[in-house]
């Protein structure tokens, strides 16, 4: 034991000395996630000279990019018509010609004492040290609780998207999914390019949650988007068999005497997403509960700064949102991170500037009222 | 080799080398370099555990290395989460009950 008495921290002492971190120098900025927020943060940040590295836990650049074969909405400045992964491979070659240190299969798993960060990667355990962190590591699917939610045939929708369309392996033949946001409209239409029969879309609302263009396209291929229902039981023995589902009020409760069972042999959640933010628990920086934001978000100020002066924010984490914002809040971060290391330079407040007035045309859409509004309550 | 999507109107699927691995003791066909819970369904395979308690089948939830619901024993390593973890020639993929004895 050599912890010296005057430290009274209750928290359990990391085994430090068991990182092997000879291979990794000191870097200007460490970036957590390598989607599109983070890989665009990188790209800012390395252009204006800073010493980067961007860590990623899969073997290849693109976050959630990487699965998304349909093209994009948005302006020609922010990709639109371009599908997802092309887009990923775009940025990945960008960050291959500035000459970045990637760290691929690697998951950061600790935020530690000095500002050092644990990354697991394969049987090693590795530190790392930077000046500033860009956290981007994205969100994860919710999980929504009903009879039998737990049977092997119940996946996140995303889930069953990076099976099918990155592996190339679908886990079913005929689906039922619950939740119309553009997620839960555009897997199932991407399952029907795979082949795969969608049995019902399940919408607990009165009227569909994402984009028209995407119902339009589902409902000219006949499949019935079923509003004001909800899921209540998973069947099936060993697997998903069948859903159940049952009709609401208008308090969201079920109705007794309105129940239907729909065969399948999966069950795509798709109810929105959460933001990864356990790290910066661990970091010290403030989280609070913002449900427009997507729940539990990491407080930040319009330069993606987190109440820790050297951490910033972008992407999904910050706010539940999308690729062309989640790239945009990675400029601005990217910027930012420099600047605190290196002080303000001119190229990069215009680079911040410019990406901030890019962020307030995208939110000004009726589309994003929510956003605008949960924005708001971080002032 | 029948569970993987063979035409697809926008993406073509680079593959790695065919090789063998074992489940259960079986042995069966998948891709190196792809995780090995995608070769399993693939195969067929949708359970990869059963829970602690009550002994429940339990399969994927997430796909990207964040739930833990995927967990299995590889080569005699418990706790190895499937989503993540790529194949490789001759693995020992076995489902796991609760949290395991193996280390
Ligand atoms: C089905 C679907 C359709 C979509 N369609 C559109 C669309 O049409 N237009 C649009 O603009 N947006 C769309 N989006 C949204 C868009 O994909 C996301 O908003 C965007 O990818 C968020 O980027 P990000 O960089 O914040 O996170 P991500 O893309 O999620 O990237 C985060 C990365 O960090 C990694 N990571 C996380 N934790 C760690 C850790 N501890 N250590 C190491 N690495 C870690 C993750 O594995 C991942 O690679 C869609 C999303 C989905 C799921």
């Amino acid at each position: 034991m050599n912890s010296s008495a005057k430290n009274q921290d209750p928290r359990p002492k990391n085994n430090i000395q068991n990182f092997s971190s000879s291979e990794f120098p000191n870097f200007d900025i460490c970036i957590i996630g390598g989607g599109p927020a983070g890989l665009e943060a990188g790209i800012i940040a390395r252009r204006l000279g800073a010493k980067v590295m961007i860590i990623d836990d899969n073997p290849v650049l693109g976050g959630q990019l990487i699965k998304q074969t349909h093209k994009f909405f948005g302006s020609k400045a922010h990709y639109c018509g371009v599908r997802g992964v092309d887009i990923a491979g775009i940025l990945s070659k960008e960050i291959k010609d500035l000459g970045f240190d990637v760290l691929h299969n690697a998951t950061v798993v600790g935020y530690y004492d000095d500002d050092i960060i644990g990354v697991l990667q394969h049987d090693k355990l590795l530190s790392v040290k930077a000046r500033a962190y860009i956290f981007a590591t994205g969100a994860s699917e919710n999980m929504l609780a009903f009879d039998n939610a737990d049977l092997p045939g119940v996946y996140g929708a995303g889930a069953v998207q990076t099976m099918m369309n990155v592996y190339g392996v679908v886990p079913g033949k005929r689906a039922v999914v619950i939740g119309s946001g553009n997620i839960g409209l555009i897997v199932p239409y991407q399952l029907l390019q795979a082949g795969v029969e969608v049995a019902a879309i399940i919408e607990i609302m009165d009227k569909v949650g994402g984009y028209y263009v995407h119902a339009a396209k589902l409902k000219r291929a006949g499949v019935p988007i079923i509003l004001k229902h909800t899921i209540i039981q998973a069947q099936g023995r060993d697997c998903v068999e069948a859903a159940l589902i049952s009709k609401v009020d208008g308090k969201y409760k079920c109705l007794p005497g309105t129940e239907k069972t729909i065969e399948c042999d999966m069950i795509l959640i798709a109810i929105g997403l959460s933001p990864l933010c356990e790290l910066l628990y661990q970091a010290g920086c403030r989280i609070d509960y913002i449900p427009e934001l997507g729940g539990h978000v990491p407080l930040h100020n319009e330069d993606m700064m987190t109440t820790q002066k050297n951490i910033f924010v972008c992407g999904d984490l910050a706010c539940i949102e999308e690729a062309s914002t989640a790239m945009l809040e990675g400029k601005i971060a990217g910027a930012k991170a420099h600047e605190v290391i290196y002080g303000e330079t001119k190229q990069g407040k215009e680079i911040a500037q410019q990406a901030k007035r890019e962020l307030a045309v995208i939110r000004s859409s009726p589309f994003e009222q929510r956003i605008t509004y949960g924005l708001n309550k971080l002032k | 080799m029948d569970g993987y999507l063979k035409e697809h109107p926008i993406l073509e699927f680079k593959r790695g080398k065919k090789i063998k691995f074992f489940f259960e003791d079986r042995e069966i066909e998948g891709y190196e370099g792809l995780p090995i819970a995608a070769a399993l369904h693939a195969a067929g395979i949708k359970v990869l555990s059963f829970s602690e308690r009550y002994n429940r089948p339990r399969g994927f939830f997430c796909a990207v290395g964040k739930c833990s619901s995927c967990l299995m024993e590889v080569d005699g390593h418990s706790n190895v989460m499937v989503c993540m973890e790529l194949l490789k020639p001759g693995m020992k993929v076995r489902r796991q009950k609760g949290k395991s004895q193996k280390q």
